[in-house]
């Protein structure tokens, strides 16, 4: 199983984006998905930043994709879509329709945001020109295994959400911006302010969901490090290894040796963050399951 | 335009058919569609009853296969279809690209509606549901505003059918997972929300409690009956604000609007609620039908005093006017 | 209750493993609390809570209004005139079997006793501020 980087889910500025992707270059992973996946108003600040990126990482030998938004509404983000198809570069698509500006033949991915929960609809991707798919981050263990087989079969590699805030839900409204008593049209770009997004607990204080624009994910960090070997065995190609701020080369790194105790090594480099991994076996994605 | 209503058991069709609708949607009682709750959908038996009932009355039935086929087990949504096409429904309604395709190869008399499961939000989406499976019409997310269904109904070939009544989801449909976070449980996956086996209320010190999952999502004072706690309109804090962060307890009446999604081209409006019982259903049904007949001839629209139907007793016009976003 | 539920086998069918659960209704109106085992077709009389799995709490002509589709059971709840506590996958279950019945409960009391009680309740049904029998 090898290791991909998946787009970066906040609003960081372009200065760090650099610092980013110029520090990871070495790490130890096959590919990478760049791009702005979750707010289009974004993209003028850092986009600048991904055409050296992408010749950093594929000087140090790495492949490199290109992501839509996951939830793609208006027309100048339609037309953004269609634009990522003159890239060159394969196009991760994280929302269904982006296959509509899709030219014949075209390589393309899929993210974790595209509904792919059985084996006829990996059939279909598959006969569109899919390489690569990311599952839905809820997906048990049992489904996983059904998908990677299938995947094998017909030569799609499958990949499951490794490491990461979960990406639960999407929403047209931007509850970050809400926070802050702004609607989506005036936001000042306050997602900006929270570079790990925006924590939300209960009533009680008990943690539960991070806002990240429009997107909410799990606050607790999903770690597939306790559940390797089972997905290696399943036939999973790859694990998604999703940016976060720290020291993510390490994270990297750290994935890609996969040691005895990875759940450890992960809770240690991330003192004071709340991991699970629930998902994969099939209870709550916020449950941590030890042993 | 058509008055799509919600038939969570052969009661509740028999009383939307009464009560005016032109076409009715409902699911078998199993894991196939996203109202998966205890007691309530259809055996083969009563879905086959339910359509001849219904076809008398010259009502259409819509049956809803529209969460995500499990892996491994796709057998058991195939069984679905073809046994919703021996019932003789006038179409399914599905969101999955595995099984609408699926569909489209073996059984390609049948027709396909696309569910709001699909999220199909945009011209682009819709278009390739239809040009790929045939897709006749596209029920739409609850995100867009007026402006954009008009434009989408400019844009595509296919029919489109508008929510107007009933419980808001404030996320993308067929794409939250917010449930499994708190619960093992989806609606891709199993069918529910905020599923009744995880709740738990409790009258404590504080007040009345709901929980979900172990979770407390609502907490209200003493007196004050504490909501059903689906998850995005629980009640969380996050740095110094505290509410309802994603949206409060309101649920959709658009009533108000149906001229405008008339003018917008708008084919069919759709009121949610099958898990609602079928004095519900009377109630909304002859309300919009009425609705429906005024803005058809023209007349001004009649009052309807629909609040106490409508959870958390107050209602929204949801995203359909732009300041919601 | 079991002449009830001989008459509408369907209720039993539709909910499933849930009726093998214990719901207690809990109406000040009536004398004592009323302990209903939907599986066994037993429903037993109670002057303290008995253990049960789900309790529903509320006025007399609030479970009849529901019972007779003349109310919404959500909205009796959003409202506080009905209160769900313990298995809420239940009583949902309870609620959505009874929902589809179309209980007329002067019927089922008329088939009972043999006796035409129709007359008597919707004479007295409005004097009582009660819902008496199935609305339409």
């Amino acid at each position: 199983m090898d290791l991909t980087i998946g787009p970066n889910a906040f609003f960081w500025p372009r200065e760090t984006v650099r610092a980013f992707y110029r520090d990871l270059a070495a790490a130890p992973f096959a590919r990478l998905v760049i791009g702005e996946w979750v707010c289009s108003k974004r993209l003028p600040f850092w986009d600048q930043e991904i055409p050296q990126a992408v010749e950093t990482l594929q000087a140090a030998g790495k492949e490199v994709a290109i992501s839509s938004l996951a939830l793609i509404t208006l027309p100048r983000e339609r037309r953004q879509t269609a634009a990522l198809f003159e890239t060159g570069l394969p196009v991760e698509i994280a929302d269904l329709s982006a296959l509509r500006h899709m030219p014949n033949s075209y390589p393309f991915w899929v993210g974790p945001t595209v509904n792919v929960y059985n084996e006829g609809t990996l059939d279909w991707l598959a006969s569109r020109g899919a390489r690569r798919i990311c599952l839905p981050v809820e997906l048990p263990l049992a489904s996983i295994s059904v998908l990677a087989r299938a995947g094998a079969e017909r030569g799609v590699a499958v990949e499951v959400w490794g490491h990461g805030k979960a990406p639960l839900a999407l929403s047209a409204r931007c509850y970050h911006a809400r926070l802050h008593d702004r609607a989506k049209d005036a936001c000042l770009f306050v997602c900006g302010e929270d570079p790990h997004g925006r924590d939300v607990s209960t009533l009680e204080g008990r943690s539960f969901l991070t806002v990240n624009g429009i997107q909410t994910l799990g606050q607790a960090v999903t770690t597939v490090a306790g559940q390797i070997e089972r997905l290696r065995s399943a036939g999973v190609s790859s694990l998604r290894l999703s940016p976060q701020p720290g020291d993510f080369p390490a994270l990297v790194a750290a994935y890609a040796a996969a040691g005895p105790d990875l759940l450890g090594q992960v809770q240690g480099l991330l003192p004071g963050q709340l991991i699970a991994n629930g998902f994969a076996e099939g209870q709550a994605g916020l449950a941590l399951q030890k042993g | 335009m058509d008055l799509v209503c919600p038939a969570g058991t052969p009661a509740s069709l028999r009383a939307a058919v009464g009560a005016g609708a032109h076409a009715v949607y409902c699911g078998f009682a199993d894991e196939t569609n996203a109202r998966n709750f205890p007691g309530l959908n259809f055996s083969r038996a009563e879905m086959a009853e339910g359509v001849a009932f219904a076809h008398a009355q010259g009502v259409k039935v819509l049956c809803a296969i529209n969460t995500f086929p499990r892996a491994g087990q796709q057998a058991i949504w195939h069984r679905a279809l073809a046994d919703a096409e021996a019932a003789g429904v006038d179409a399914v309604i599905l969101a999955d690209l595995g099984l609408l395709d699926h569909a489209r190869c073996h059984h390609p008399g049948l027709r396909l509606h696309l569910s709001v499961q699909a999220a199909a939000a945009n011209a682009d989406a819709i278009g390739l549901y239809a040009a790929a499976f045939g897709v006749r019409r596209v029920v739409l997310p609850r995100v867009l505003t007026v402006e954009e269904i008009a434009s989408i109904t400019r844009e595509v070939a296919v029919e489109t059918e508008v929510f107007v009544f009933g419980g808001l989801c404030v996320m993308a449909e067929g794409r939250c997972a917010l449930s499994s976070w708190a619960t093992g449980l989806s609606p891709n996956m199993n069918g529910v929300c905020s599923p009744a086996s995880h709740v738990a209320y409790a009258d404590t010190p504080g007040g009345q409690e709901a929980r979900l999952g172990g979770l407390l999502i609502h907490r209200t004072p003493k007196g004050a009956p504490a909501p059903y706690p689906t998850l995005c309109k629980g009640c969380f804090t996050s740095g110094d604000q505290t509410g309802h962060l994603f949206e409060d307890p309101v649920s959709l009446d658009a009533m108000t609007l149906l001229p405008a999604l008339k003018r917008a081209g708008v084919t069919a409006l759709k009121i949610e609620g099958r898990q609602r019982s079928r004095a519900y259903v009377t109630e909304v049904v002859r309300a919009f039908r009425a609705a429906i007949d005024a803005v058809e001839a023209g007349r001004p629209l009649p009052a309807a005093q629909l609040q106490r139907l409508t959870e958390g007793q107050a209602a929204t016009t949801g995203a359909y006017a732009k300041t919601w976003r | 209750m079991a002449a009830i539920l001989a008459r509408h086998p369907d209720i039993l069918t539709r909910m499933a493993g849930h009726a093998a659960l214990s719901i207690l209704i809990d109406c000040p109106d009536l004398p004592c609390l009323v302990l209903l085992r939907p599986d066994l077709g037993r429903a037993t009389l109670h002057r303290a809570p008995p253990p049960h799995d789900a309790a529903i709490a509320g006025r007399l002509s609030a479970f009849l209004s529901m019972l007779h589709g003349e109310e919404d059971g959500d909205a009796l709840f959003f409202s506080g005139r009905l209160q769900i506590s313990g298995n809420t996958a239940a009583v949902l279950a309870l609620r959505n079997a009874l929902d589809d019945a179309e209980l007329d409960l002067t019927a089922e009391l008329s088939a009972l006793t043999r006796l035409p009680l129709a007359p008597l309740a919707r004479a007295l049904g409005p004097r009582l501020g009660l819902s008496l029998y199935r609305s339409a």
